[in-house]
């Protein structure tokens, strides 16, 4: 888990990853050892005071270079919410993350669903799946052009969308004007995550919705753990 | 010194749902006429040095790998001459 200046979900991410038994740590941006791990964590939160763009400034934090390059030997990324915003700043996936249409901040339960389970992070997830995952942000409205957003359709790396009860992708169901009703989408290797919803609020027993534990229980899966 | 006034705004393709939100409150003041708003970014940097072309340069780049996101974003700028300074 990286923590920046500013970030909020650090410990809700290590937590859920410790309650698991999985050996989890935080590492400050300032730091250039990511202490070779299985997977990075961008949290959420509100780097750099989301200042001059959301997750624009946390690209110069020194650890970026580090995440870069674990990136680019095939190492898993996760980044939820303002891990999202810098992912898309650091050119590790397309589009960006505009204010939400309605300009509101938004902190609710969310109805998503799974569109792939060809990512380390839904492995065993069938399409399909409605999950109810917390989100929490202003700046969640996925914008790409449609170069870019063909690429991602087409290419079956839109992997999560909001949707609603029933798992339909409505017009009303889509919290943030996000093109297309999308919630999270991965690199061509599907290794690397950008989601706006926040599994880690809804992995442990003391929460209403346990559903972000599907996304755990996937990528323990993909290292061939639990089940 | 060398003042840069930047501008970094929407394109035009890009909703701008604040700027919306300010349409719809000029119109509820009565400025009925407006059709549409746009709010943008505003930035100055001041450089020192009294070399136009390296100010000129040097804004480019700052406007490409920070200022501006290219996805959304375009950016302007106009240099001008400021008291104050060493160069």
């Amino acid at each position: 888990m990286i923590t920046f200046p500013g970030s909020n979900c650090d410990h809700d991410a290590l937590e859920v990853f410790a309650s698991r038994g999985h050996d989890s740590r935080l590492v400050w941006h300032k730091g250039r050892d990511l202490q070779n791990p299985d997977l990075v964590v961008l949290p959420g939160g509100f780097s750099y005071g989301d200042y001059l763009r959301c997750g624009a400034l946390a690209r110069f934090s020194p650890i970026v270079n580090e995440v870069l390059a674990f990136a680019q030997k095939g190492g898993l990324v996760l980044g939820i919410c303002n891990g999202f915003q810098i992912l898309t700043e650091c050119g590790l996936l397309p589009g960006t993350l505009l204010m939400n249409s309605g300009l509101d901040f938004i902190c609710r339960h969310q109805r998503v669903r799974v569109e792939t389970s060809a990512t380390a992070f839904t492995e065993g997830i069938p399409a399909g799946t409605v999950l109810d995952i917390p989100i929490a942000h202003k700046d969640g409205n996925y914008f790409c052009d449609d170069t870019v957003y063909n690429e991602l359709r087409d290419a079956n790396r839109i992997v999560f969308r909001y949707c609603d009860a029933a798992g339909i992708t409505t017009l009303e169901a889509n919290p943030n004007g996000s093109r297309d009703n999308i919630a999270g989408i991965c690199d061509a290797s599907g290794r690397i995550l950008g989601m706006m919803p926040h599994p880690e609020r809804s992995a442990t027993d003391a929460v209403v919705s346990q559903d972000g534990k599907r996304i755990f229980d996937a990528l323990e899966s993909h290292f061939g753990l639990g089940g | 010194m060398i003042l840069a006034r930047i501008y970094v705004c929407l394109k035009p393709n890009v909703l701008d749902p604040q700027g919306k939100a300010v349409t719809n409150s000029l119109r509820q003041l009565g400025y009925a006429s407006v059709a549409e708003t746009r709010v943008s970014k505003y930035i100055e940097i001041s450089f020192d040095t009294s070399n136009r072309e390296q100010a000129k340069l040097e804004t480019e780049r700052i406007c490409r790998d920070l200022l501006a996101n290219p996805n959304t974003e375009h950016y302007s700028f106009t240099l001008e001459d400021k008291e104050g300074g060493k160069a």
